[in-house]
């Protein structure tokens, strides 16, 4: 429900600023360029929407075929399900979403007085290049679905066409602008990118007539397996088996190993504020930095804590283990990313000692205080994971536990230490952290045995959760 | 050893199990059958603990199951697929079962090796993820990881559904094995009756959660069982 709510939100978010956009442009453009004709300008930067809508489709956008699996036993052609899935693509939100823009722009570009004949041939080019980016990503998503690391080539296409742009090497912008140009003045030139768009949803025709058999692409695929030696964990003692478990779920599973990813993210964090003066100059920031930087994986994997694993509870509910070893094993492991990614953090001393100190401060914070929040906070999930389903957009196991936690975890260690250093000073608030977070290492043990206690009271709605469907 | 007293579950007011007294002695292989939506996995989920019952309890080997958890080291069980870790090739499944039940790597591989007939080579050295593998296959890891560490009680739920026959035969002997030769309390349940009769020596029938019948097993109770579901069927026709 409230993942529904969300989306509908953000739907509804997209097509207001699409919208906006779209009345706006024009004027936007006059003003910011007052010696240029506008819709020529506009026409220019078509190159970047290409590209970006190809980028993002290719992350958010799949071909709807396995909604059509039921449909292979039922006296229907072949062809008429291809079609029909292919149809259905062009229906989709992501094709509608950039006429929010289109059509207003046009609108006001008619009513400035441009020929009307002109803007409806634009306007007609344009939405069939939306089809056309449409399906060829489709064919873009073919080709890389077998490969490891799928999103690669098109990252490698999208790159080298930006980059042959921007060095001017060969302009798109240009090219692409005079083309849209030249449709606009003389409508016969249409017929190319029709053209194109007849050749793009041929190519797909073919590639789905030959994939769709139940025993090729609506087949989930068989992977190999990756085992890799993991006795250092041993060294953990009666939590070893737990930690291997957790290390070959993160490894092993789409989900969780793009969340793994999300580790880098952790790393480059302070990059988006410390180069920018009017951020370094705000010392309470940096606290908010730390956490964040060095929390960043407790806080993606930790607030999915028992949900990653759902699929299997039961057993583990009725095997003969300790529910305290299987929390310290998580524990464990949020403990060692925090200190991963303050170590690979330690170069932002280049910005300042300061944020150094803050980090460390928050690094600390964040091994006493936030995995044990975050741990206590995952007795609430109630929600179950699917761990092979993909992690981009993925709001599967997000219920309000993940919006309420969200305040002791990031809210709380930011307002005592931005008090605390309005009030006495910088280096009062960071022993204020440091000193909060020994804490909890000190009361780990008695900690940890309230969390356990509070999961056991869980167990039964639990089971029963993570045993529905969503 | 499994003693149920006065056991009922309910849900939102409708009563899906209601056991009065039912006492399984070691050692016994004990059948359960019925219909869909009889009660049987219900109680089997009562006796790991996976939910609450509604009034009553079950003692296993003097341990109230859903006041302690004592009875887990010497419990296990083999319910549904969400027994199984779809992560993990059936050898790291069997050798973390193990770990949880204090076996190591060479005490896992001895136990497994004696099921190299009932795998028919196509579990151990695949390289293959246990999501990755047939229902059927699944279902055999899932069978043997409930033998490691000796238990005293074993349940399974429908263990003969989606195997073949020649494995059906075999888990037969396996599970025969287990209550004759090794003093296992073993639990099946089935829908098959020739299967549950083939391989138990009593059989209760529950039908909408009440037990309406329990049988020693012997050469006629087959067709009792047979006879017992075909009139049901025939009166459920009546009354449409």
């Amino acid at each position: 429900m409230v993942i529904n709510i969300l989306m509908v939100f953000f739907a509804l978010y997209f097509v207001a600023s699409f919208a906006a956009l779209g009345f706006g442009l024009f004027f936007l453009l006059r003003k910011t360029f007052p010696d240029q004709d506008p819709f020529v300008i506009a026409n220019n930067y078509l190159f970047y929407w290409i590209i970006g809508d190809l980028l993002m489709r290719f992350f958010l956008q799949k071909l709807p075929v396995m909604s059509v699996k039921p449909l292979l036993t039922l006296p229907i052609k072949r062809s008429t399900v291809v079609n029909y899935v292919l149809g259905k693509s062009a229906v989709s939100f992501f094709n509608f979403l950039p006429l929010f823009a289109i059509i207003p722009f046009s609108i006001i570009l008619i009513g400035e007085g441009y020929e009307t004949s002109m803007i409806l041939t634009w306007m007609f080019t344009m939405i069939v290049v939306v089809l056309i980016i449409n399906f060829v990503n489709f064919i873009i998503e073919a080709f890389s679905a077998n490969s490891e690391l799928s999103f690669l080539p098109i990252v490698a296409v999208v790159g080298v066409l930006f980059a042959l742009n921007y060095f001017e090497i060969f302009s798109l912008t240009t090219l692409i602008g005079s083309g849209f140009l030249a449709i606009a003045n003389s409508p016969i030139l249409i017929l190319i990118p029709i053209v194109v768009l007849i050749v793009c949803y041929t190519i797909n025709f073919k590639i789905l007539r030959n994939k769709l058999f139940l025993d090729s692409s609506l087949k989930s695929k068989v992977t190999e397996v990756n085992a890799s030696d993991l006795s250092w964990t041993e060294r953990f003692g009666d939590i070893a088996p737990f930690m291997k478990l957790d290390l070959k779920l993160i490894w092993r599973n789409k989900r969780t190993k793009s969340m793994a990813m999300l580790l880098l993210v952790g790393v480059l964090y302070g990059l988006f504020f410390y180069p920018q003066p009017q951020f370094l100059k705000m010392e309470f920031m940096y606290a908010f930095i730390g956490i964040f930087s060095t929390g960043f994986f407790l806080i993606n994997f930790g607030q999915f804590i028992p949900a990653w694993d759902s699929g299997y509870y039961k057993l583990l509910m009725s095997q003969n283990i300790k529910y305290e070893q299987y929390l310290r094993s998580k524990f464990i492991l949020m403990v060692m990313s925090v200190v991963l990614l303050f170590v690979l953090g330690i170069p932002y001393v280049y910005f300042g000692y300061k944020i150094l100190i803050a980090h460390f401060a928050a690094a600390i914070y964040n091994i006493g205080v936030n995995t044990h929040v975050i741990l206590y906070g995952g007795s609430f999930n109630r929600k179950k994971i699917d761990l092979d389903k993909k992690a981009a957009f993925n709001y599967q196991g997000t219920g309000a536990v993940q919006w309420i936690i969200g305040i002791p975890l990031m809210i709380i260690p930011m307002a005592l230490f931005g008090v605390t250093n309005w009030l006495v000073g910088f280096e009062a608030a960071s022993a204020l952290l440091i000193l909060l977070g020994v804490g909890g290492i000190v009361f780990h043990k008695k900690l940890m045995k309230g969390i356990t206690k509070k999961y056991l009271n869980s167990k039964y709605k639990m089971i029963d959760a993570f045993s529905q469907d969503n | 050893m499994i003693y149920t007293k006065d056991l009922t579950k309910a849900y939102n007011g409708t009563t899906v199990l209601n056991i009065e007294e039912l006492t399984i002695p070691k050692g016994q292989s004990f059948g359960l059958v019925g219909n869909n939506g009889a009660g049987k996995t219900t109680y089997f989920s009562l006796l790991l603990d996976l939910i609450k019952p509604t009034t009553g309890n079950i003692t296993s080997n003097n341990v109230v199951v859903d006041e302690s958890e004592d009875w887990k080291p010497f419990t296990s069980s083999f319910i549904d697929e969400s027994f199984l870790i779809g992560y993990l090739t059936p050898e790291e499944y069997f050798y973390f079962i193990g770990e949880l039940r204090g076996q190591n790597k060479a005490d896992v591989d001895t136990l497994t090796s004696k099921f190299e007939d009932f795998f028919n080579g196509e579990i151990i050295g695949k390289k293959k993820y246990l999501r990755d593998l047939s229902k059927g296959n699944q279902k055999k890891a899932g069978i043997v990881a409930a033998l490691i560490g000796h238990p005293e009680v074993i349940i399974l739920d429908e263990p003969f559904a989606n195997l073949d026959p020649t494995t059906q035969i075999r888990l037969k002997q396996i599970i025969k094995d287990l209550a004759e030769k090794q003093g296992v309390t073993v639990l099946v349940s089935s829908h098959d009756l020739t299967h549950v009769t083939d391989v138990c020596e009593r059989i209760v029938v529950l039908e909408k959660g009440n037990v309406i019948k329990d049988l020693e097993t012997n050469p006629a109770t087959l067709k009792e069982l047979e006879a017992h579901f075909g009139s049901s069927a025939v009166v459920s026709q009546e009354e449409e």
